[in-house]
Formats: C-alpha cells, structure tokens, sequence
C-alpha cells in the first residue's frame, strides 16, 4: 500500500489539475514540470492551502480531504516550506522556530531548538530578526522552523529558485542531509533538473495539469517515451560508491552496478555514496570494447530500446549496464550504419559525468 | 485671565468619554470589517468600500439629518428601540456615540485594512502550515504585523471622534454633561462673546492635534501614506 494516495481534480481558468497518484512513503518524490504545470498547485492542495473542489487525499493513514471531509491546513501534520522563507518578521529566528513547534507539541524545548539550529548552521542567529539574515540564512531557518514540528510529511515548493547560484550551493548540501536523515517522506516541487537530479527518489512528471510520469528516478529520466528523455539536457542519474583514489592520476574511481567510473579526484571518503548525472549527449556507443580511444569510462550495456529523439538527425537508445539504465543520443545515421537493434551487446562510451555532491 | 469654568471641564470630561467609547468601539467592529474589506473577492466589496468612506465626504450635516430620521421616533431605529424599552437616542450620549462611530468609521476601518493588506496571505498561510488556529494567528502574526495600523485606527478614529461638532449639533444638540462636547462648548463661548474661555478650549485643541499627530508620525513614519 502506498502512504500517499492524491486524487485531485481542480479546475482552474485555463487549465484543469487532474491527478490520481500513488507516492512512496519514504524518501524525496520530486514534482516536476514546467510554470504552470499545476506542480504548486498540487501541493497547496496536499497542504489544505488550496481546496480543490474534488480531491481524496490521504497520507499515512490519515485521510486528508474527501467529499465529507477537509482537514484545515492547521490540523494537519506537515511542514511546509515556502519559496521565499516567509519568516515572521515581527519575531527573531528562535521565536519562528518556536512557533510551530509550541503548537504542534505543547512546548517549545529549547534543547530541540538548539539542536536543530545547529544541524543547520543557524545557531549565531538565534536572537537575530529576520531583516538581518541573508537569503540562504532565513531558508534555512524556514526549514527548520517547519522540521520543528514534526512533520509526517514535509512539502517543500520550490525552496531555492529565489535564491542566486552561491546561495543554492550553500543550502543544497542540507537538503542532501535532509535525504538521507530524514525518515518521513518529502514532497519537492522545482522546475530544474538539477535539483531533482540531486534529490529526487521518485520522480513526477507534470504537463498542463496532467501526470505525464511518475516512477523511480533512474526510470523516469531514461524512459525512452518520456518527455525527459527527449530534452536537450536529457540525463540519467547513477547511484555509486566511492571506491578509491589514484593520486599518481589525480583520479577517483566510482563503482556502480554496471561498471567503474573515472571522474577528477575529489575529496571524497572510501565507500561514500554519490549519485552521478550523464548527459544522454555525452554517450556515445561503439561495437566493442578494446579499441583505442581517449575515453576510458567505457560500459558493456544491453540496448533495450531506440526512439526518435526532438531532433530528426538524431535517435534515443536505451541502455542497460548491469541493470542500470542508461541513455544515449546519437546520429540516426550512426545507428544505421552499425546496425543497431534492441537486446543487442553494446559498450556505452561515456565523454564526461558529473558528480553531485 | 478667566480660567475655564465648570462646564468647560464638563465639555472635556465628556468629550474624552466619548472619543474613548468610539475608538474602542470602532476598533471591534471596524477590524472585522477592515479584515474583510482586505480580504473579499466578493462583488460587494466596491459597494461597502464607498459606503464606508460616504462620511469623508459628506456634510456631517446630511449625515445627522438622516440618522436623525432613522433613529427618530418615526424611524425604523427609532421605533425598536422604543419597542425595547430603550427609547429614543437622539439627544443622548448613546445617540451621539452611534453617530460618531458611523462618522469616525473610515478613519479607522482605513489604516487597518491597509495593514492586513500589507500583509498579505502569506503569514496567514506560514501561520497555518505552523499548526495555528485561525483565531490564534489572529493575535499571534497578525496584530503583531499589523501593529502600525491599528495604532494609527485608533488614533486618528480618537481624534476625529474630538474633532467632530456637525454630527454633534445634529444628533445630540447642546445639552450640558450629556451632549455637549469641546466643539459644541467653544461654539458657545464664541456666541456669547467669551473669548477668552474660547481660547482655553480652542488653544487646547490645537495643541492636542498637533500633539497626537506628532506622536502618530513620530511613532510610525509611514502614517500619512496609510492613513491618506
């Protein structure tokens, strides 16, 4: 049984949000999609924020919203943190974080309060108002705040996008904390890859209101039909491992199911978990695997499937390297010419990754 | 130098009790209505706006004419509250403090709605996500936030309620210690060639004014755009 279950239906001027999903309880499922794709809409509706005007909601057990019944927002048991951190501003940073925590648990314990401000580096700020933090700075107290409550579900929508680029890398490794800390699912809304790249388990495609995709990561973004797959910067992401470094070539060597990566060394611990991120640009396909060539980071893959990309010129293949899904996009010419075909044996020549962390 | 008599401290006596029954009257029912004014997207919305401001720009005359009418013995008002046993309430303190609550209406209902919509939904949404009732986020975020607004309601609905003398000659007449108040008494004075009474009432309105104005502007800069 799924711990989350969302049927709702809304209609709004110019569209209609239509979903009937069943989420995982654990781990981060990011929606995502386009402005206007109804993603914000959708967890406002989760939170109570927005009253659809057909919806069942349930979550853990509790049944949020049907046609009797509409929990309010203050009854039910979520944090949720907004795009920009709302702090109350007529409060200081240990006032906001006491708020919600007082009244979702009849105190404020101020040895909670500490150790959650230190988990988030806000500790120095506690007696400071909000009108004196940086951006990065109130985010974190807003996420915080809304952690302090104990939350069965936490909703975040869009917590970076109004931030610059140096303030997003200052929060996104306490997200990727939040990850594999937290014990209660998340709800994400972003429209950038990049972050669900980074965070996402599970992944929701949204268009125009409509569920175009939902599946594991992994699946999401390398299924062949899936309008990711046909995007310019269409990706898959890899779980690895780190399994050693090579001074003598300033390399670090991954491992994952399909094969070991090379990426630049980087200061990262023995059997530490990373994800990758491989363009389907950057993989090209050769017939076998002992030619010469500049590019090492080379895998045995299964194609599992070829589809027309965007461009005419050019094909999807789907790949397998040890169980693991890959995608390539190549010349239609290319795949002619060698003769590709599903369940055929390939090597999967990969020109850069990018290593999230 | 004359000083000011008994019915000149009668006039302020009065005058206070008034302006202070007003204000606190004006700030519980203009809240809700500034709140909802704020608020709304109901197509009422422009209709009460207008009604509530009516008294900007009316006479206070037209304005005592009609409430005369309605609470009148022959208006609506008028007969029930007769019906109740409470009687009539032109001439009295009550009638004067119901014309002055109509009157003072939009210099209250003004600066509060303003606030809430400098607000915005936002912390009202924050507070909610945060496990706080409606009525708790009230107190909580929204007269913490709003602060300004309601110190500004309150002070311009005291000193307009002072301020005021056509409503006051209209609905509560000229009676000592029952209606007649600071402007009604300086009037008097006046008439009756007493300047230098008047001077004592007139002087010490002027500086009153001057005196809750300053502490409105000095307290909270932006007063005039809010209050405007």
């Amino acid at each position: 049984m799924s711990a989350i279950s969302l049927r709702v239906q809304h209609a709004f001027p110019g569209f209609t949000l239509d979903v009937d999903l069943q989420l995982p309880g654990r781990g981060v499922t990011v929606l995502f999609g386009h402005s206007g794709s109804g993603k914000t809409t959708l967890l406002r509706c989760v939170a109570g924020l927005e009253r659809a005007g057909q919806a069942r909601i349930e979550v853990n057990g509790s049944r949020w919203q049907d046609d009797k019944v509409f929990v309010p927002t203050w009854q039910r048991e979520i944090g949720y943190v907004f795009q920009e951190a709302s702090l109350f501003s007529h409060l200081d940073v240990r006032g906001n974080l006491a708020f919600g925590m007082k009244r979702a648990t009849g105190a404020a314990r101020e040895d909670e309060i500490r150790a959650m401000a230190q988990r988030f580096g806000i500790e120095h700020l506690l007696t400071r108002k909000p009108d004196g933090l940086s951006g990065g700075e109130r985010q974190r107290v807003a996420i915080a705040r809304a952690l302090l409550t104990r939350p069965r579900l936490l909703l975040m929508d869009e917590p970076l996008s109004a931030l610059d680029a140096a303030r997003k890398q200052e929060i996104l490794p306490y997200l990727e904390r939040l990850h594999d800390e937290l014990e209660i699912p998340v709800l994400y809304v972003t429209h950038q890859i990049e972050e669900a790249a980074r965070l996402a388990d599970h992944l929701v495609l949204l268009e125009r209101g409509q569920v175009v995709t939902s599946a594991p990561l992994d699946e999401a973004l390398s299924r062949l039909d899936s309008p990711l797959a046909r995007d310019q910067d269409a990706s898959v992401v890899i779980a690895a491992e780190v399994l050693d470094h090579d001074p003598a070539w300033h390399l670090t060597r991954l491992r994952f199911a399909g094969g070991d990566i090379h990426v630049s060394q980087r200061p990262l611990r023995e059997g530490q978990a990373v994800r990758v991120r491989i363009l389907a640009r950057d993989i090209s396909i050769a017939m076998s695997g002992d030619n010469a060539s500049s590019i090492q980071n080379r895998f045995a893959c299964q194609i599992t499937g070829i589809a027309p990309a965007e461009d005419p010129a050019q094909c999807l293949v789907g790949l397998q390297a040890g169980g693991v899904p890959l995608l390539a996009r190549i010349t239609r010419r290319a795949a002619e010419q060698l003769g590709l075909a599903v369940g055929q044996g390939v090597w999967a020549q990969v020109k850069a990754v990018a290593l999230l962390d | 130098m004359l000083l000011p008599d008994s019915q000149d401290w009668s006039a302020i006596w009065l005058t206070l009790k008034l302006a202070s029954t007003v204000t606190v009257l004006l700030l519980i029912l203009g809240t809700p209505l500034a709140w909802w004014l704020a608020r709304t997207h109901s197509r009422l919305r422009g209709a009460v706006s207008a009604l509530v401001s009516m008294p900007l720009v009316l006479p206070p005359t037209v304005l005592g004419f009609y409430l005369l009418l309605v609470l009148g013995p022959h208006g609506p008002v008028g007969q029930l509250t007769q019906a109740l046993g409470i009687g009539l309430l032109p001439f009295t303190f009550t009638g004067l403090v119901v014309a002055s609550t109509f009157y003072s209406l939009p210099f209250v209902v003004q600066p509060i709605q303003n606030a809430i919509e400098a607000i915005g939904p936002r912390p009202l949404e924050v507070a909610a996500t945060l496990r706080a009732r409606p009525w708790d986020t009230f107190w909580s975020v929204v007269v913490p936030l709003a602060r300004p607004g309601f110190l500004t309601a309150a002070v311009l609905g005291f000193a307009h309620t002072v301020g005021e003398f056509g409503v006051v000659l209209m609905i509560g007449g000229n009676i000592p210690g029952v209606t007649r108040v600071i402007s009604v008494q300086i009037f008097d004075r006046v008439e009756a060639l007493e300047y230098a009474q008047a001077h004592w009432l007139a002087g010490g309105m002027v500086a009153f004014s001057f005196a809750v104005l300053l502490l409105l502007y000095t307290l909270n800069p932006d007063a005039r755009r809010k209050a405007a």
